[in-house]
């Protein structure tokens, strides 16, 4: 199907754009948090040329009633609360710790790199522990990502 | 990773966020789950093609305990589920959209990080 396809397109790019900008080594991230110390630019400028690239598909999507191969676009959501700050917050934390984030570990996990097998299995255990958490006192029922789960049915596939 | 991004927005209408990504995995729902095997499979073989051309993209200077790194990943595994994103969610996509929300949550990670870089090195002189 043309949704895999360009999934898998994305996923090849996302991991050579990755390794390219140094996401694939922790002291290149830990290095562009340490403002106060040896400060590595490096995760900015691959902010700074991917944003506006991502922007253009953005505004490139706004005229159009639909992705090409989809049925909707991810809906626009502004409410700023403490989940997501929260969130936010503990992520960076555990961040800051390894400089790791979600797709640099995957992508040390394909690499067969220790430290991406550790960070993963840790990852799982947070994503499930936020499930439990979730099932008591659910915080939200959209994701970023544009699912809406129960709430409509998914797009894509 | 702009490429990346755009792609799978425009043609497939998805953010490209890989805590999002890798957590629709683990609760899936039918008929949302293919199209993130894929982009695994893109990135994994992505991975290990530049393991194989470009080793040097893995080299990493920084040490930390085996526990440290299992401990980050639980806060990240967490936190970005209560945050809805991470760096690619919110970082590159969410401020590509001119996201309020996504703009706000990627502020507070940096400064988070920042903050967690400080104390890593001012209480435990940079070794955990």
């Amino acid at each position: 199907m043309k949704i895999n396809a360009v999934s898998f397109a994305a996923g090849l790019l996302f991991a050579v754009g990755l390794a390219l900008a140094g996401m694939g080594q922790p002291s290149t991230v830990v290095g562009f948090l340490d403002f106060f110390g040896n400060w590595n630019p490096s995760l900015a400028l691959l902010m700074m040329a991917g944003i506006p690239v991502a922007m253009i598909a953005h505004r490139l999507s706004l005229r159009r009633p639909a992705p090409v191969f989809a049925d909707q676009f991810p809906a626009p959501s502004t409410r700023i609360d403490a989940p997501l700050l929260a969130g936010a917050a503990i992520f960076g934390v555990g961040w800051g710790l390894a400089g790791i984030c979600p797709g640099p570990a995957l992508l040390a996990l394909a690499a067969g790199l220790k430290n991406g097998v550790l960070l993963v299995v840790g990852m799982i255990a947070g994503i499930l522990l936020f499930n439990l958490y979730d099932r008591r006192s659910p915080t939200r029922q959209r994701d970023e990502t544009g699912d809406q789960s129960g709430l409509q049915p998914h797009s894509g596939v | 990773m702009g490429l990346s991004a755009a792609l799978l927005l425009y043609f497939n209408g998805r953010v490209a966020g890989m805590s999002g990504l890798l957590a629709g995995l683990l609760r899936p729902v039918k008929g949302d789950i293919a199209w993130r095997l894929w982009f695994l499979g893109g990135l994994a073989i992505g991975a290990v093609a530049m393991m194989l051309l470009r080793p040097s993209s893995f080299e990493s200077s920084l040490v930390r305990s085996s526990g440290a790194v299992v401990l980050a990943g639980v806060l990240v595994g967490f936190g970005t589920r209560l945050g809805n994103g991470c760096t690619s969610g919110h970082g590159l996509c969410g401020i590509a959209r001119l996201s309020k929300r996504s703009i706000a949550a990627t502020m507070t990670f940096i400064a988070a990080g920042a903050l967690t870089v400080v104390a890593v090195r001012q209480i435990f002189g940079g070794v955990v």
